[in-house]
């Protein structure tokens, strides 16, 4: 059976993105919750079905587990085709190198036979760790008005931030002249998104002329061969909202975002939906003395405390008398009775004890990961357990099952951390 | 699972007023996020029931918008599956489905091409969770011919819409009177029933030939000294909604933690088709209370003891207070809401004032929306 799509995508999420701390201690970055109800995979998803593309392969590697179980057969997403569809593509083993996933490159290439399967005439390539809506097709379009062999999504940064990026470099038709690699002296405050949209003839060239280069790179080895190759390089400049959730400052940041009257990022336009897999359906309930105030509240959540200016998952419970002040507490967390807590991140399925008091005091920078957990930020771990009436300073990590005999007089002070989770699942 | 399943959907009540105008009984929102017929259906699939049959024809349409993918309760399955009838013309036939019984009768082909030895029948408008296994147990040790699922009500609870039973120390049937004028006893049926297929066939094709149309007239009531009719008494949660103070009553049941528990906590679980809708949003100076609030739903205002379903907008400075705002309402500013129950897709105008005096009343506002 002969089978043409015209574009297809490959996802590469098998990274850890391990500036989330213990967010990704269990799970790859792609699989974090964010905004409630949703994972940071089901934008990338999204987009690619609201833009018209149902053939997504999904490269998995670090901890694929959870995210193998968001995906499923693609329900959420539509993509559960009898052609196509949505395919996790992990690491194996063959007969000549039996690899893992050495770059991102290296991971497509490893998968050439998928595409193949395809007969696509373009590829697009995302990454799983980015919060946006985007219509790839407008992108597709410019790739073909261009008769581009490969199309860069690019966006504008402020001139003193392009430092941190990969700077493409264009003439006045957007072609690409020249690249920087976070540079001293940026001549573009044109930014690479880590998005692709190749010509498959010209991908998979590149990609049989460079597999064996180590590590294989899209970024660093596959477009400059490209470039060198005297190929058609453009950028496709995109104006929205995008947003890279790489650290737990920028994560949270991105999650209060969504609490505005009129967010920057919408989730409530009808016009291009974001799809996710419903963990739980029956309504939020509020109790007689709850108080919601700029606040998400995803499905089957009961609120019997006070919550303001935070995003909350599905299937909480927040006690009576709580009071939660500009933090994030994801599906199936329980919050006790009589707790206060500030600007914490709490992942899913942890259990705060009665009366424990998180986010208070001075800030003192963190004594193992100062580069990870800072900025005010309590980190809970997924399935965290911390006992009655503890208090809990800033700057702070906590992970595992925890017991009064953790704490010195019922406190971790600011910059504390506790590890107690091991390797087990 | 031995048995099929067949829910009937069909029915209009007229005591339900505006709120089936444009819907089947079965299709009523239902608790924030459900729809009544998902709690028969879930029940059929989480007693593992492969092959279920939907009859439906009044206002069929927003049944099958709610049935459009059987996939949300498991029904996509090579094997069995759900499969929706509504009435067809062909040689035999080209009326409506004049009853219960005629509407199995007009598709008798569906109970005679399977091959378990059971049906399980439920009616689709009634609220409840049940494990059909058990029924089934208890039918066959009952050694009964059909065993009806009853629930005793309160003693003071009016009773006279439903099928009044009376039932012997054995749990059979003695009396069975539907919709009396004074009720004998407070035993009601519940509108659940398990019979053997070929038992079924067999009086279904007795009915057609005597032109009788009516599972509980001509079937129940009919056989019930001839056939071993048993009761199986219900002691769990069970409603219906055949009127609008029964659907008003049995959506603020949901308010109370115990029911919320048993449906929304408790294994198994009600499924129901998934909307894709953001989380419920609660913006500056919003205050929820003692309230059930779906996805997909902006709160400005006060909102106390009511349930706001998928999609509601409220305005700012609302007061909402034991109303039920059901799908895709946008109340305006400034508007008061009480007693009542607000139909879906409508608009409120700002500064508007409702109030159910004598009653619950029902607000159908079909005007254009501007915002958004």
């Amino acid at each position: 059976m002969y089978v043409k799509k015209e574009m297809i995508a490959m996802l590469l999420a098998g990274g850890q993105g391990s500036r989330l701390g213990v967010l990704t201690q269990k799970m790859a970055k792609p699989a974090v919750s964010f905004g409630s109800k949703y994972r940071i995979i089901d934008f990338p998803l999204s987009n690619c079905i609201n833009s018209g593309i149902d053939t997504v392969g999904v490269l998995t590697q670090y901890m694929p587990r959870r995210l193998n179980a968001h995906i499923g057969i693609g329900i959420p997403w539509d993509l559960d085709r009898t052609m196509g569809g949505v395919t996790v593509l992990p690491p194996y083993e063959s007969n000549e190198n039996s690899d893992w996933y050495t770059g991102t490159a290296n991971a497509i290439y490893q998968n050439l036979e998928y595409m193949e399967s395809y007969n696509p005439e373009y590829v697009l390539i995302l990454s799983g760790d980015h919060i946006y809506k985007m219509d790839y097709e407008v992108m597709l379009d410019f790739h073909k008005k261009n008769k581009a062999d490969v199309t860069i999504a690019v966006m504008p940064v402020p001139m003193e931030e392009a430092k941190r990026f990969g700077i493409m470099v264009t003439d006045d038709n957007r072609r690409i002249t020249d690249f920087q690699e976070k540079p001293e002296h940026p001549r573009s405050n044109l930014a690479s998104m880590g998005i692709y949209i190749f010509t498959w003839k010209v991908l998979k060239e590149a990609l049989l002329t460079n597999r064996d280069q180590p590590g294989l790179d899209f970024g660093k080895h596959v477009i400059p061969w490209c470039k060198d190759q005297g190929d058609n390089l453009f950028a496709y400049e995109f104006n929205g909202y995008w947003k890279d959730v790489g650290t737990l400052n920028s994560y949270w940041e991105a999650n209060m975002g969504l609490i505005d009257i009129v967010p920057e990022f919408n989730l409530y336009e009808e016009y291009w939906k974001i799809y996710t897999t419903a963990v739980s359906i029956p309504p939020g309930y509020m109790a007689p003395d709850a108080v919601a105030e700029r606040t998400i509240v995803g499905e089957g959540s009961g609120i019997y405390g006070q919550c303001y200016s935070s995003v909350i998952g599905c299937d909480v419970t927040i006690g009576k008398g709580t009071v939660i002040r500009d933090s994030i507490i994801m599906n199936g967390a329980v919050i006790k009775d009589g707790c206060e807590l500030n600007k914490c991140i709490i992942a899913e399925e942890c259990e705060v004890g009665s009366g424990v008091r998180l986010g208070v005091g001075d800030e003192a920078p963190n004594d193992t990961n100062p580069n990870i957990y800072n900025n005010g930020l309590v980190t809970l771990g997924e399935k965290t357990v911390i006992p009655d009436n503890v208090t809990v300073g800033k700057n702070t990590v906590i992970y595992g099952v925890t017991d009064e005999n953790d704490y010195q007089d019922m406190c971790l002070p600011s910059g504390g951390s506790i590890i107690k989770a091991g390797d087990e699942e | 699972m031995r048995a099929i399943g067949i829910i009937l959907a069909g029915g209009n009540n007229h005591r339900i007023r505006q709120l089936t105008q444009d819907r089947a009984a079965c299709a009523m929102p239902i608790a924030g996020s459900y729809r009544s017929i998902d709690f028969a259906l879930s029940s059929m699939s989480n007693s593992h029931i492969s092959k279920v049959a939907v009859f439906t024809q009044y206002n069929a349409g927003s049944l099958n918008e709610h049935l459009s993918s059987s996939k949300w309760w498991d029904f996509g399955r090579k094997q069995g599956g759900l499969f929706i009838f509504t009435p067809a013309v062909t040689a035999e036939s080209n009326a409506w489905y004049r009853g219960t019984a005629d509407a199995m009768a007009q598709n008798i082909s569906f109970l005679k091409n399977s091959h378990e030895p059971y049906v399980i029948i439920s009616s689709g408008d009634c609220v409840y969770k049940m494990d059909f296994n058990k029924l089934l147990e208890y039918h066959i040790e009952k050694k009964a011919d059909i065993t009806v699922v009853c629930k005793e009500m309160p003693p003071e609870a009016p009773v006279e819409r439903f099928g009044i039973v009376k039932v012997d120390p054995d749990m059979r049937i003695r009396e069975f009177e539907e919709k009396p004028v004074v009720a004998r006893s407070n035993i009601v049926s519940c509108g659940i029933y398990v019979i053997r297929r070929r038992q079924l066939i067999e009086m279904i094709e007795r009915c057609t030939e005597e032109d009788r149309y009516d599972f509980v007239r001509d079937i129940l009531i009919r056989y019930k000294d001839m056939k071993q009719i048993s009761a199986c008494m219900m002691s769990d949660y069970w409603s219906n909604i055949s009127s609008v103070d029964d659907y008003f009553r049995t959506n603020m049941d949901f308010l109370k933690a115990e029911v919320r528990k048993y449906f929304f906590k408790e294994y198994p679980e009600i499924r129901t088709k998934v909307d894709d809708l953001p989380p419920a949003k609660y913006n500056m100076g919003s205050q929820v209370h003692n309230s059930l609030i779906a996805g997909g739903s902006i709160v400005n205002g006060t909102v106390e003891d009511s349930i706001l379903f998928r999609k509601s907008y409220v305005g700012n400075n609302c007061y909402i207070k034991n109303s039920i705002i059901l799908n895709d309402v946008y109340i305006g500013d400034n508007t008061h809401i009480e007693n009542c129950v607000v139909e879906s897709r409508g608009t409120i105008r700002a500064n508007s004032y409702y109030k159910g005096e004598s009653g619950i009343q029902v607000v159908v506002e079909h005007n254009e929306r501007y915002v958004i």
